[in-house]
């Protein structure tokens, strides 16, 4: 008990800390945060009821202060954009980040686990040289240029895949938002038409983000292996006449399931945060380019709460691969 | 990226694309949009509100145009023809303070409201009660929260009174009336969805209440627009059902979409992306030219930049010609005065060209032979950043060293707005159709102190001039529009030939529209660019 308490103790700091950090750059950016609200040509009156509606006239501490206040009975302030509670507005957007990322997570894991073991398997020779390039393209190719170049293959010459936007654009509004992932929201109305499209939607975008998850995961896997394929049991194994195949899938992978556990939630924390260019590309509605607009747009209520959201996810994120980990593994329980 | 990379990415991709989803070749994407819709890419992310009362930026004024109608229109193909608009004829008093206006009759609201002179009264007292940006078009006029209901009022369901505190030029008081601050609201819709005294801007932000050609239907703040036509539009519904603006940041893949026949309307194409559209069939690029004018301004503030000589040397230092044929491509055609051509006064003399000897003259009459060093502010944008490298490199032909720092837009405003800034290179636009609003900000300074609270373009650049503040100030009493016209000349004229401004460039929008589509117009200004008139082949 008393452990949980610390944990949560150790959460909350954190955050504070988070949210400390991100509001202090909010307030050393050279940006006025007035101006972007009233623009450019509002009156010296207009101007000065902006600044006391945002609590700018205050000292620093105190606005620190009341904004942490707000944060705790889970209100994040109104954003300058939209005029809307930024809560409304990131629940708004982040089911479809939410859809892209596991989309993404999913392709990364049922393609980069396999890639990984196959590298481990075949240590030297072709499928884990093959496995290494693919993984180096995915490392230092920047996303948005390769998510043009898909659009512009798959989209534009191919044909294959439907353009940029969560759906077509005749099928926008016909279904009620329910969880905001359009995929699901379209099953539970049964608009079976729209569900394809959306799904149809999500493929290249998700590709191109589940690629740079597959080059993480896969490299992982691979070191994992070759960890357990020097172990005795491994050999034990092969002397007892077991499969190879039986070997590496059963024994081997079963042995590094846990870590891998860990591996897949931080890729699927930073796949949640990391969509900022893949979104930007795609035109694709989620909290990455919400927190982009905000930020240029100096909406510093919107910035702050959208980090924080981030922040939770990663940590939260963190502590579940952390408390998996302790259930799984007989090994950290003693 | 050797080939054999290449083909395993491709290979790659292949591989995820039907593994991911199990949907592989052959499952055709929809092209084309419905034939009753229109489909636009854009980058709309500036827009904070959706109330006509608080619109004052270039996308939001665009939907207001659509969505919402004011007293009085002018001829877009000829801006100093003004037209009757919701008003369908008015007065002036002698003595030139008491304006009457007569209300069309017979139109309605989207709510089937009839429009009378009570809803006129009622939307202009609530844009100067709620005194968001735009209200001091309103304001200027000598209108406050606590007179306006005495100065603007409904004598009869089809009578408007105006009472104005001093004889304006009747023409500026009629321009700032066609501003989108001046659009005409269903007063008993608005006031059903108010909520302690806010004279309901909050839903406003986010529904319509008007009658223009079309209505919003739903809005996403940088995701979504989509109105919906209006078919009892007192001059005949729309050709389209529906019109749907998809916020589209990234110019490269608008162009993807447009060339796939996914939207009908690009928006924010860059002059590089022009070339290969011309030579296309499908696609018509459009030149409208608009009010905006590019500038740079030399902070007086600075010693160097407040010598006279090397305010007139820096007219000589920018590449006119060269900027207009390879950044612009298309995007401005050169202009040196501060009104737009368009508008009532505008002078088109182009007296300055690039020539480095002449500023080497001046410069070393002003003291600075080898020329100087000085610092640009430039917003980290294109085409801004490319203009800005071009005068870097032109000025350095007669010494002038100009350091440029790149900042975020805001940043650079910010900034400015502090006279904390050397060289600023921007853009300027009007805020209503009526010269008073550029000689306002180029050649009017009314407190040069730090705490100054008018904060015009002359005030950031800290050039004070009384004479000129007050001279822009009599232009506008001035009732006789051939004399007024006058003054502006000469005002131009005057800041052309000596002030912190360099005009370089006045902005033509090139929107990019698939040759189906016809009659979409593109005005002088964001608010007079019209979906109404679209039709689709």
């Amino acid at each position: 008990m008393r452990r949980v308490a610390g944990l949560l103790a150790s959460v909350a700091l954190t955050l504070l800390g988070l949210l400390l950090v991100t509001f202090l750059i909010g307030r050393v950016v050279p940006i006025d945060p007035v101006l972007a609200a009233v623009g450019d040509r509002a009156n010296a009156e207009t101007y000065e009821r902006m600044r006391q509606e945002l609590g700018l006239d205050l000292p620093l501490w105190q606005q620190f202060g009341l904004y942490v206040a707000d944060v705790v009975r889970g209100d994040l302030g109104t954003s300058v954009l939209t005029s809307r509670p930024v809560l409304e507005d990131v629940a708004r957007v982040f089911p479809a980040t939410l859809e892209l990322a596991t989309a993404a997570v999913v392709i990364g894991v049922v393609l980069g686990i396999p890639a990984g073991v196959m590298a481990a398997v075949h240590r030297g020779r072709w499928p884990d040289h093959l496995v290494r390039v693919l993984g180096l393209v995915g490392y230092s190719v920047p996303v948005f240029w390769l998510g043009l170049v898909g659009l512009l293959l798959f989209y534009a010459k191919l044909d294959w895949a439907p353009g940029p936007g969560r759906l077509d654009v005749f099928y926008d509004g016909l279904v009620d938002p329910v969880t905001g992932i359009l995929t699901v929201d379209a099953l539970l109305a049964g608009e079976t038409e729209i569900f394809w499209n959306a799904l149809s939607h999500l493929v290249l975008p998700a590709s191109i983000l589940g690629y740079f998850s597959i080059a993480y995961i896969s490299r992982m896997t691979r070191s994992f292996m070759l960890d357990q394929l020097r172990q005795e049991y491994i050999t034990t194994a092969r002397v007892k006449g077991l499969s190879e195949a039986r070997v590496v899938w059963r024994h081997a992978l079963g042995n590094i399931a846990v870590p891998l556990i860990t591996v897949v939630a931080l890729s699927y924390a930073t796949l949640l945060e990391g969509s900022v260019l893949t979104e930007t590309v795609f035109a694709w509605p989620g909290l990455g380019q919400y927190i982009t607009n905000s930020l240029l747009s100096a909406d510093m209520n919107a910035v702050l709460g959208g980090t924080l959201v981030v922040g939770a996810v990663f940590i939260g994120l963190n502590l579940l691969s952390d408390l998996l980990y302790r259930l799984l593994d007989p090994r950290a329980r003693r | 990226m050797d080939k054999f990379a290449r083909n395993l990415m491709g290979a790659a991709f292949v591989a995820l694309a039907v593994a991911g989803t199990g949907v592989g070749a052959g499952t055709q994407a929809l092209a084309d949009t419905p034939k009753d819709a229109l489909v636009m890419a854009w980058q709309f992310d500036d827009i904070i509100s959706l109330d006509p009362a608080e619109i004052f930026e270039l996308s939001g004024a665009e939907y207001g145009a659509q969505v919402y109608e004011r007293l009085i229109s002018y001829d877009v193909n000829d801006v100093s023809k003004i037209l009757p608009g919701l008003a369908e004829s008015w007065e002036v008093s002698g003595d030139g303070k008491t304006y009457t206006f007569k209300i069309r009759d017979g139109v309605e609201f989207h709510s089937g409201n009839a429009l009378t002179a009570e809803d006129a009264a009622y939307s202009l007292r609530r844009a100067v009660k709620l005194n968001k940006s735009p209200a001091f078009i309103l304001t200027q006029f000598g209108f406050t929260k606590d007179n306006v209901d005495q100065k603007v009022r409904a004598t009869d369901a089809r009578t408007l009174v105006m009472e104005t505190d001093q004889a304006y030029a009747p023409t500026f008081v009629l321009y700032c009336l066609t501003a989108g601050v001046a659009s005409i609201v269903d007063s008993k819709l608005v006031q059903q969805n108010e909520k302690d005294g806010d004279f309901g801007t909050n839903w406003l932000k986010t529904n319509s209440a008007g009658s223009g050609p079309f209505k919003l239907r739903q809005w996403k703040a940088s995701e979504m627009l989509m109105l919906d036509a209006y078919p009892g539009y007192w001059q005949g519904g729309p050709a389209m059902k529906r019109v749907i603006i998809r916020h589209i940041p990234e110019p490269a893949t608008q162009r993807l979409l447009l060339e796939k026949g996914d939207v009908d309307v690009a928006r924010n194409l860059k002059p590089e992306q022009f070339e290969p559209l011309r030579a296309s069939k499908d696609i018509r690029l459009v030149e409208a030219p608009k009010g905006t004018l590019w500038y740079i301004s030399l902070n007086q503030k600075n010693e160097i930049l407040a010598k006279p000589e090397v305010r007139k040397a820096m007219r000589y230092l920018v590449d006119y010609d060269a900027l207009r044929g390879s950044i612009m491509n298309g995007l401005g055609t050169v202009h040196q005065a501060f009104l737009p051509k368009g508008f009532l006064g505008a002078v088109e003399d182009k007296p300055f060209k690039y020539d480095p000897a002449k500023a080497r003259e001046l410069l070393a009459a002003a003291g600075y032979p080898d020329g100087f060093t000085v610092t640009m502010d430039v917003r980290n944008t294109s085409p801004t950043m490319d203009i800005a490298q071009t005068i870097q490199a032109s000025a350095a032909a007669a010494g002038v060293k100009i350091e440029l720092l790149p900042m975020d837009g805001k940043q650079a405003l910010t900034k400015y707005r502090a006279r904390n800034q050397d060289i600023y290179i921007g853009q300027w636009g009007p805020d209503y159709q009526d010269p008073h609003t550029n000689a306002e900000t180029f050649a009017s300074n009314p407190n040069n102190a730090d705490d100054g609270a008018s904060k015009t373009l002359a005030w950031r650049n800290a050039w004070d001039i009384p004479e000129l503040t007050k001279k822009t100030a009599s232009a506008v009493l001035e009732r006789d529009a051939s004399k007024r016209a006058e003054t502006y000349r000469e005002l131009q004229k005057t800041v052309m030939e000596d002030s912190p401004f360099v005009v370089m460039f006045q902005q033509v929008e090139v929107p990019a529209v698939r040759t189906n589509v016809e009659g979409l117009v593109w005005g002088p200004s964001f608010d007079t660019n019209l979906y109404r008139l679209a039709t689709k082949k």
